[in-house]
């Protein structure tokens, strides 16, 4: 069988904040392959989100080992870990995290601008990117012009303009409604059927009900880990 | 990322708060004006002193009888006469670093032409005066030895005098003046040699031999010069020596004894005008230093409005390091930004520097010199001003943690 995409081994994040020791993780090991739909579920303070941050490599284990797509993390440099982000790697963020005062399209080209992709090739890929989430019509406007959930999919262009492996997105449907909440859901698990690997980090059951895997985290480890058979996205809540 | 786009993004997120970097901006432009303004206006002043001083004449000392300090009482020059005729041809005759001696007398009378007067100047001198003075004549000829030997009745008018005389643009030469009664014959008419330091018009002035001087104008005393000796050495290097050479002599012919003052005085004018340009010099960069401190406190305010930027940007540094920005993507930015405010003012402040110097030269009248070195030290200066000030900030904002620039609310 071939190396997961993700391999998280007995990996251990420990935070120093003065004279207090912080354990956000306690030895997870977790393995993802290519094309899963993970969410991960868990209080707040459970160590999710600083599972996200390890595996978006914005951050190394003070432990354990992480690899992803064969690298191994902690064996990188700062500017190994850019590239990988900027390669492997698309974030979703609960507040979109767009520039300000910077177009649609602009904020989509972010990417491929670090990634050094020329001007007009650049262009062209964050014009389909933004017509692939159904904002082809608003490349010219600006995040404040437009809805929260308009905004959520501009972020997920910018996530999925690079051609990344894997997709994290971080509650990306905590600052929306239902309504919108879906359309964006059923945007990330039409990439997932493209065959790009998503994880997601949530607090609502019926977010967690897109996925096909659901990890379930406590005090810094993981406590439950369950497959279900994959659904049809129409017959799900 | 290539520098282009760099210097794409540094310019829209400049543009983005107008009016902060206008005011940030301001700072350099004041500095860099005031450098090149000081630099170019003192340039100007320097070379307003070395024409004052050429027009004098070159190479030159001036021989005054008579002490200027008389046990402790300051008498004027000339208040003493001293310095013989005899003197002279010794100066003339005796000393090697000597190759121009002139006696330079002085009146003033009413020059006299067919109808109209003029109160001048009225000057006895001998050949070599025009010689110490690089003085030559626009029109006719200069006078020469023969003429002071032999009392010749010629003159040589200055162009003030030519033109309140017969006007603009008439040739004198030929023609007759009366000073004193006596009929004199114009033989040429001096260049133009403009204004003195003092404002004194050198041009106002006419010249007839000494010797004519003497007889028909001022007769003065007998053994003794009423008035200056010009001296010219035989070089520039050799005015000190002259100067040495003329008082070791003077000072042997009057028997002064060792230890007593000097009884007449001799100005070096090389001298004066190399210290007069000496204090210029200082001034201008005195002067510039002060624009220079003027830079500092612009890149200061760079440096200021760039933390606040960083600061105020950072979940945008964050966003940027997650979408795969390196720690050196971010440096440049930051850094492109505060060399783009830097480097406009600079190139403003250096129009606006040069327009200052210009207008404030042609109104006192003084040359216009514009060293292009001093422009490129200019803006190299703002350049650096801009990189040292942002290297801090810019240094602080790619060293931020992305984690914790994402959560920055």
């Amino acid at each position: 069988m071939a190396e997961p995409l993700i391999s998280v081994d007995r990996v251990v994040k420990t935070y120093v904040m003065g004279d207090v020791r912080v354990e956000a993780l306690r030895g997870v090991s977790l393995r993802i392959d290519e094309g899963e739909f993970v969410a991960v579920m868990g209080a707040s303070g459970s160590g999710k989100s600083t599972l996200m941050n390890l595996l978006g490599c914005l951050d190394r284990p003070t432990a354990g080992q992480y690899r992803l797509d064969g690298h191994d993390v902690a064996a990188l440099d700062a500017n190994a870990l850019a590239a990988l982000r900027n390669r492997t790697l698309g974030f979703v963020f609960q507040n979109f995290n767009l520039l300000s005062r910077t177009t649609a399209l602009e904020n989509v080209e972010l990417p491929l601008l670090y990634a050094g992709v020329p001007a007009r090739e650049r262009h062209r890929r964050a014009t389909e990117a933004l017509a692939r989430v159904g904002l082809g019509e608003r490349a010219g406007h600006h995040p404040n012009q437009m809805s929260g959930g308009q905004q959520q999919r501009v972020a997920i262009a910018r996530a999925l303009v690079g051609r990344p492996r894997l997709v994290l997105a971080d509650e990306p449907t905590g600052n929306l409604d239902s309504q919108t909440s879906v359309e964006v859901m059923r945007i990330l698990s039409e990439l997932r059927a493209e065959g790009i690997t998503i994880v997601l980090v949530t607090h609502e059951q019926d977010i967690a009900g897109w996925a096909d895997r659901v990890i379930t985290m406590r005090d810094g480890t993981v406590r439950t880990d369950e497959r279900r058979p994959p659904a049809a996205p129409e017959a799900r809540p | 990322m290539n520098l282009l786009e760099i210097f794409r993004v540094a310019w829209r997120a400049l543009l983005r708060n107008k009016t902060r970097s206008f005011l940030t901006t301001l700072g350099i432009v004041i500095g860099v004006t005031a450098v090149i303004a000081m630099v170019t206006i003192g340039d100007g002043a320097k070379a307003r002193v070395q024409q004052t001083f050429e027009a004098m004449g070159s190479n030159m000392l001036i021989l005054l009888p008579g002490t200027t300090t008389h046990g402790g009482m300051g008498g004027g020059f000339g208040s003493l006469p001293t310095v013989t005729w005899d003197d002279l041809r010794a100066i003339q005759t005796e000393l090697a670093a000597v190759r121009y001696v002139s006696p330079n007398l002085r009146a003033a009378a009413p020059v006299v032409a067919e109808d109209q007067n003029w109160t001048t100047s009225i000057f006895g001198v001998g050949a070599d005066y025009f010689q110490i003075r690089n003085w030559g004549t626009a029109t006719g000829s200069l006078f020469g030895t023969s003429d002071v030997d032999a009392g010749s009745k010629v003159v040589l008018i200055g162009q003030t005098v030519a033109t309140q005389l017969y006007g603009e643009g008439i040739d004198p030469v030929g023609r007759t003046v009366r000073i004193k009664g006596v009929p004199f014959t114009v033989v040429g008419m001096l260049e133009s040699k403009g204004q003195s330091a003092m404002g004194q018009d050198f041009d106002d002035s006419v010249f007839v031999p000494y010797s004519t001087f003497l007889a028909k104008i001022q007769s003065g005393l007998k053994n003794v010069i009423a008035g200056a000796v010009m001296i010219g050495a035989d070089s520039a290097e050799n005015t000190r020596k002259a100067e040495e050479q003329v008082r070791a002599l003077l000072r042997d012919r009057h028997h002064l004894p060792e230890g007593t003052d000097d009884d007449f005085s001799i100005r070096n004018l090389t001298e004066m005008a190399s210290g007069v340009e000496q204090g210029t010099r200082t001034m201008t960069l005195l002067l510039a230093a002060i624009a220079a401190v003027s830079l500092l406190v612009g890149g200061i305010g760079i440096m200021n409005i760039m933390l606040v930027s960083v600061t105020e940007r950072t979940r945008e540094i964050g966003v940027r390091m997650a979408v795969g920005a390196r720690q050196r993507d971010i440096l440049l930015q930051f850094l492109v930004e505060s060399l783009t405010l830097a480097a406009t003012g600079g190139a403003v402040g250096v129009a606006l520097g040069l327009g200052g110097a210009i207008w404030l030269a042609s109104s006192f009248g003084w040359p216009i010199l514009v060293r292009p070195g001093v422009i490129v030290i200019a803006v190299t200066f703002s350049a650096l001003v801009g990189v040292g000030f942002g290297l801090y900030p810019a240094r602080k904002a790619s060293k931020l943690d992305p984690i914790q620039a994402l959560r920055f609310e």
